[in-house]
């Protein structure tokens, strides 16, 4: 058990199977499931990753899906260095450098 | 229970519409192609001033504009003797959740609020979402956002799992699908089962909130400058932004001002694909939404969208995504504001429009957003880089190819604009007609089409001949 009832956690579930899909999407995305993800309170009394499970949503909606997280983190991030755009921003820094003593020398 | 299979759902599409916008759009309606527009904006909206104070009790507009001094000393180098307008930016990113969109918001969810609704639901990817929480939470309304997020493998798109997050923090629930046009069928399920309010981008109440933002910019341009700006350039996506702004900019009595749409090129990526979906670092103000919106506005979750851009497009400009994140930088580095990448598509669009215009003339790049995790452009270089796609600097214009490859320039001079013509996207128009099942047009039709698509009933007439008889 790794769970228990209250818990913030999040589950997926299918919503379309990939023949009960719209006809008009692309091939790719036709061959596979329309799935959701959804944020909760565990409504269960406890429960594994991989359990069927119900939870109470932040405005209070009950929803069903397989548990996928407990306690569920935000993973997106600020990035690496990209040193093509910051290269990219040192050069303008230095062309106003340039252009601002150009205009002193001119005065 | 009423049957939740795709099919059925959709087929019962009008009348849960019609449950939860509280506008009657078939009395609109005219015979033929045609509807009264402006009767249904005025009927179903509010007045500049009523959304002005509205607007006010939650804190939202008033945001300062802002001269880009060390940007236009940087264009007027790079141009030709008299050449180089002034750059001005409408600072955006300091409404309550960081963009325009709490305009948008804030009409919508106060016309909730009135009509007795107890919570609303925002289908959207963007910032539309924290913007409808945030204004729910100050007018003490439930929301849900449902957010297409994912694609099928669970990879999140960095700034869609960002814009989720806002949303959280505000207190709303948030429901992320995997892609395809079938959100709207989830969608309708929600507003059905929960009675909420469709807090849509493209009624009314949504683009009478940005009027505000065209209105105060003349002001401050007005009062910074002692002249009308010369030229407003709008990010287009679904067209709502560009359309209250115009309208806005309509009420302030400037008349001369052209009004330019900007939209990142994404040319070659289906937006409805799921192998597509994560090799784009633009979630929107992308072509694959403006170009769409543009030519069949109608495609939105309301039968009638009051986001009509062709209406008051006057120019439109494509941009790649490496310009986009070049200008942004540019912002940062030089100006010392750090913004999100929405605004920044209409600021390449006039870097390099500047260095054309006469000195004399004002630009107005008219948002900014906020930025951070997920939005920043090293958060989403970073992932295309994972999703093999090549960064590279070089020659935008040449080297450019949305999924394969992103370019960031060498110069400022590489900022370049590439020029969408209206009169093929008016064909387009006409052609979505067709393919909805419309062959001839009436009298009627061509006056609407000639303030639809901001011409001449001779072109009109012209185009027409040419879409309808060509087989």
């Amino acid at each position: 058990m790794i769970a228990k009832k209250g818990d913030w956690v999040q589950i997926k579930r299918i919503v379309l199977k990939p023949e009960e899909r719209s006809s008009n999407v692309p091939e790719d995305t036709s061959k596979v499931p329309l799935e959701m993800r959804l944020k909760g309170y565990l409504e269960n009394e406890t429960a594994n990753i991989g359990d069927d499970v119900k939870v109470k949503t932040i405005i209070g909606r009950t929803e069903y899906g397989t548990l996928i997280a407990v306690n569920p983190k935000y993973d997106h991030g600020f990035g690496e260095h990209i040193k093509e755009l910051y290269n990219a921003g040192t050069e303008l820094v230095e062309l106003l450098r340039k252009i601002d003593n150009e205009d002193d020398n001119h005065e | 229970m009423s049957n939740r299979s795709y099919e059925a759902v959709m087929s019962r599409k009008n009348e849960i519409m019609k449950a939860s916008v509280g506008i009657d759009y078939d009395s609109f309606e005219n015979e033929g192609i045609s509807f009264d527009y402006e009767g249904m904006m005025s009927s179903a909206g509010f007045s500049l001033d009523e959304v002005s104070s509205i607007q006010k009790e939650t804190g939202v507009g008033n945001t300062s504009l802002v001269e880009l001094k060390n940007i236009n000393k940087l264009v007027r180098y790079l141009s030709d003797k008299g050449k180089g307008a002034r750059i001005f930016l409408k600072d955006e990113a300091s409404n309550p959740s960081g963009s325009f969109k709490d305009r948008r918001a804030s009409v919508s969810v106060y016309k909730a609020k009135e009509l007795g609704y107890k919570g609303v639901i925002a289908a959207t990817s963007g910032n539309y979402g924290a913007a409808v929480a945030s204004q729910a939470v100050k007018r003490g309304l439930k929301c849900i956002v449902v957010q297409e997020t994912y694609d099928s493998k669970g990879r999140g798109q960095p700034e869609i799992l960002e814009k989720g997050r806002a949303c959280e923090s505000y207190g709303a629930e948030v429901l992320q699908l995997t892609v395809g046009p079938e959100l709207f069928y989830y969608f309708l399920l929600l507003l059905e089962e929960t009675g909420y309010f469709n807090a849509s981008l493209y009624t009314p109440y949504g683009i009478n909130g940005v009027e505000t933002l065209g209105y105060e910019l003349v002001q401050q341009v007005r009062e910074q400058t002692d002249r009308d700006p010369d030229y407003v350039i709008v990010t287009n996506a679904g067209g709502g932004n560009l359309t209250g702004t115009a309208r806005g900019i309509q009420k302030a009595n400037s008349d001369k001002t052209r009004i330019i749409a900007a939209s990142v090129d994404l040319y070659g990526l289906h937006m409805a694909s799921d192998n597509d979906f994560n090799k784009k670092s633009f979630t929107t103000g992308h072509t694959g939404f403006g170009i769409p919106f543009s030519v069949f506005p109608d495609r939105s979750d309301v039968p009638r969208n009051a986001a009509r851009a062709l209406r008051y497009m006057d120019e439109y400009y494509l941009v790649t995504q490496g310009e986009v994140f070049y200008v942004t930088e540019m912002l940062s580095r030089l100006e010392g504001m750090q913004r999100g990448p929405a605004g920044n598509t209409s600021l390449a669009v006039a870097v390099a429009l500047a260095r054309k215009l006469p000195e004399d003339k004002i630009i107005v790049v008219q948002e900014t957003e906020y930025t951070g995790a997920g939005k920043l452009p090293t958060a989403q270089l970073s992932f295309a880089k994972k999703q093999g796609i090549e960064i590279v600097r070089g020659k935008p214009s040449e080297l450019d190819e949305p999924g394969k490859r992103i370019v960031i320039p060498e110069k400022p001079e590489q900022l370049q604009l590439k020029e969408v013509s209206l009169d093929r996207l008016r064909r387009s128009y006409m052609k979505q007609l067709r393919k909805r099942g419309v062959s001839s047009l009436g009298g009627k039709d061509i006056e609407f089409l000639a303030e639809e698509l901001n011409t001449n009933t001779d072109n009109i007439e012209d185009i027409s001949k040419e879409v309808f008889s060509d087989g």
